[in-house]
């Protein structure tokens, strides 16, 4: 297995607030990587620092052998990064079907290697919407969504990006326990075709189904990182969560 | 399970593609030239002129404004800029015809455009439009002194007395170079609406940062829509001192257009290059009936007016009361 993503030293400030700091973090490709950590610590702050929509102010990210630094976020996402937002932020005034008309459109055959045309597309919009249970509301707008629709679609617009490594930020967080279960195995198909994945998530069955690795941030520092079950007992983890 | 097929048909009437739409509009624009040449009416190519004049910068502001969310509110720098170009060209090549000043006008407005999306574009939402505001006062002061194209004092453009080409009333020529404008300005905004760049906008209209990370270059598109924009702003000036025959800085850069610009796609609806068309015929319309029937002054209460109420009772226009509910 190659290294996929490579992050070294990452740090991230808002003013005299370190958000992140001395980050180091290194993704296989394939992998199924668990991101957890109590709220404000750092993970979506993360998330933003590798997909370029916050610019981080040391360290270095690699993905796939190329640095990412300086480039912005929609050369990030054709370059083969896709992420979903913890807030659904779909494009309102257009159809489900062409909310995922827009990463094909400016990811997908922006990368020139099988640019997809006319019906192809709306093939592809119509699979990936039946893939996370949409395909009836394909031509409905985002409005007439409920809240667990919506992150449905934000991870559906993400999987449309045919990225590489998918950031899944929180998508499952009000789900029922069969929808999660819908879920985890929407993510499992993904990584079987190839799609590394990186998941934060508070829901623990989910992650300690689905994550190989588990990395838990608290304040900003990667406190552990390895498997699951170990880093769960993990007296440093233990006390974060639960205080002394 | 509804089919792919089914979907389709139950989606918009059949399309026309967009060569067939642009000779239909250019059908269209002959029918109705024909229809003025019959009429043989000073008057109404005078009157046409105005509405038509109102289509172009409608629709111009409609590209940026309408598919990606910037309120532009300098449309009178870009429009000024296009009319002075015009004045500037006719001191020093009177004998230019007007298409070539029409393109001329158009192609600084549109610099001006690129300029100002790459200083302005990084600031959303109103300061965006805060910045445009400013842009039209600099272009006025600018104008106002100097002097070569007339300073605050004015300029005269002494026109034709017959058309070239179609000979006739000059009017004749000005309303159809402003209705071969139409026809040049529709069908780029359909196309763009039809198209991958049409959804671009709509996106970054929606939520930028989604945009991006969707993969869609938000700077380049939108310099794309200022550039256009204000290059057919530009266009849509560049015959106005052949009109008007007189240009000051106070008529060139007129809040009415401004107000009007913005009023008529919000009145005909945003969504859709139509909405900038009906608002301009009918707000157009209505407008040169009450400078005829009521009051000069009166004119701008109509546009005022209209926008409140529809910005209350029917924020999507006019096209939007009658496009189904999906």
């Amino acid at each position: 297995m190659t290294t996929l993503l490579e992050i070294a030293a990452l740090g991230k400030r808002f003013g005299g607030f370190t958000a992140l700091q001395d980050i180091d973090l290194e993704v296989m490709e394939g992998e199924r990587l668990g991101l957890i950590g109590p709220n404000g610590s750092g993970k979506s702050t993360l998330v933003n620092c590798i997909c370029g929509t916050l610019r981080h102010d040391m360290g270095s990210v690699r993905f796939a052998g190329r640095p990412l630094d300086g480039l912005t976020a929609h050369e990030r996402t054709r370059s083969g990064l896709a992420r979903s937002f913890q807030l659904p932020r779909p494009f309102a005034s257009l159809t489900l079907a062409e909310n995922l008309r827009i990463p094909i459109l400016y990811a997908v055959n922006a990368r020139g290697d099988g640019a997809l045309s006319g019906p192809d597309i709306e093939r592809r919009c119509l699979d990936l919407l039946a893939e996370v249970g949409l395909a009836e509301k394909a031509q409905r707008l985002p409005r007439d969504l409920t809240q667990i629709e919506m992150r449905k679609l934000e991870l559906a617009r993400a999987m449309a990006a045919q990225p590489r490594l998918l950031f899944a930020d929180e998508v499952m967080a009000g789900l029922s326990h069969a929808e999660v279960d819908e879920i985890i195995a929407l993510l499992f198909r993904l990584n079987r075709q190839g799609v590394t994945v990186i998941m934060i998530e508070h829901i623990m069955r989910a992650v300690m189904e689905l994550s190989q690795r588990l990395v838990v941030l608290v304040a900003g520092r990667k406190i552990a990182d390895g498997a699951p079950k170990e880093v769960v007992r993990d007296a440093e983890v233990v006390r974060a969560y639960l205080g002394e | 399970m509804v089919s792919l097929a089914d979907k389709q048909q139950a989606g918009a009437a059949p399309a026309l593609g967009g060569i067939p739409f642009l000779l239909v509009l250019i059908v269209i624009a002959a029918g109705i030239f024909a229809f003025g040449r019959w009429l043989n009416i000073s008057y109404a190519f005078f009157a046409g002129y105005v509405v038509l004049q109102y289509i172009v910068l409608g629709t111009a502001w409609n590209i940026l404004g309408g598919y990606t969310g910037y309120v532009n509110f300098g449309i009178t720098a870009f429009f000024a800029i296009g009319a002075y170009s015009s004045v500037f060209l006719y001191k020093i090549a009177p004998s230019l015809p007007l298409p070539l000043m029409v393109v001329v006008g158009g192609v600084l407005a549109g610099l001006v455009g690129l300029g100002m999306g790459y200083l302005t574009l990084r600031l959303r939402g109103v300061f965006f439009s805060i910045a445009t505001l400013a842009l039209a006062v600099v272009v006025q002061t600018l104008i106002t002194n100097w002097d070569f194209v007339g300073g605050a004092r004015g300029a005269y453009v002494l026109r034709p007395r017959v058309a070239p080409l179609i000979g006739g009333d000059y009017v004749q020529y000005l309303f159809l170079v402003m209705l071969g404008l139409c026809v040049v300005v529709l069908a780029t905004a359909r196309a763009i609406e039809r198209s991958g760049l049409g959804y671009g906008f709509a996106a970054i209209r929606d939520d930028e940062g989604a945009a991006e990370a969707s993969g869609v270059p938000t700077l380049k598109l939108k310099l794309i829509a200022t550039v256009l924009s204000g290059g057919f702003m530009g266009m849509a000036g560049a015959p106005l001192p052949y009109y008007v025959t007189y240009l000051d800085p106070a008529s060139g850069f007129s809040l009415n257009y401004a107000v009007n610009a913005i009023a008529m796609p919000l009145i005909g609806g945003t969504s859709s290059w139509l909405g900038p068309v009906v608002g301009a015929v009918l707000v157009g319309g209505l407008q040169e009936y009450i400078r005829v029937t009521i009051s000069s002054a009166a004119n701008v209460l109509v546009a005022g007016g209209l926008m409140v109420a529809f910005v209350i009772a029917a924020p999507e226009g006019i096209v939007g009361l009658f496009r189904r509910k999906r």
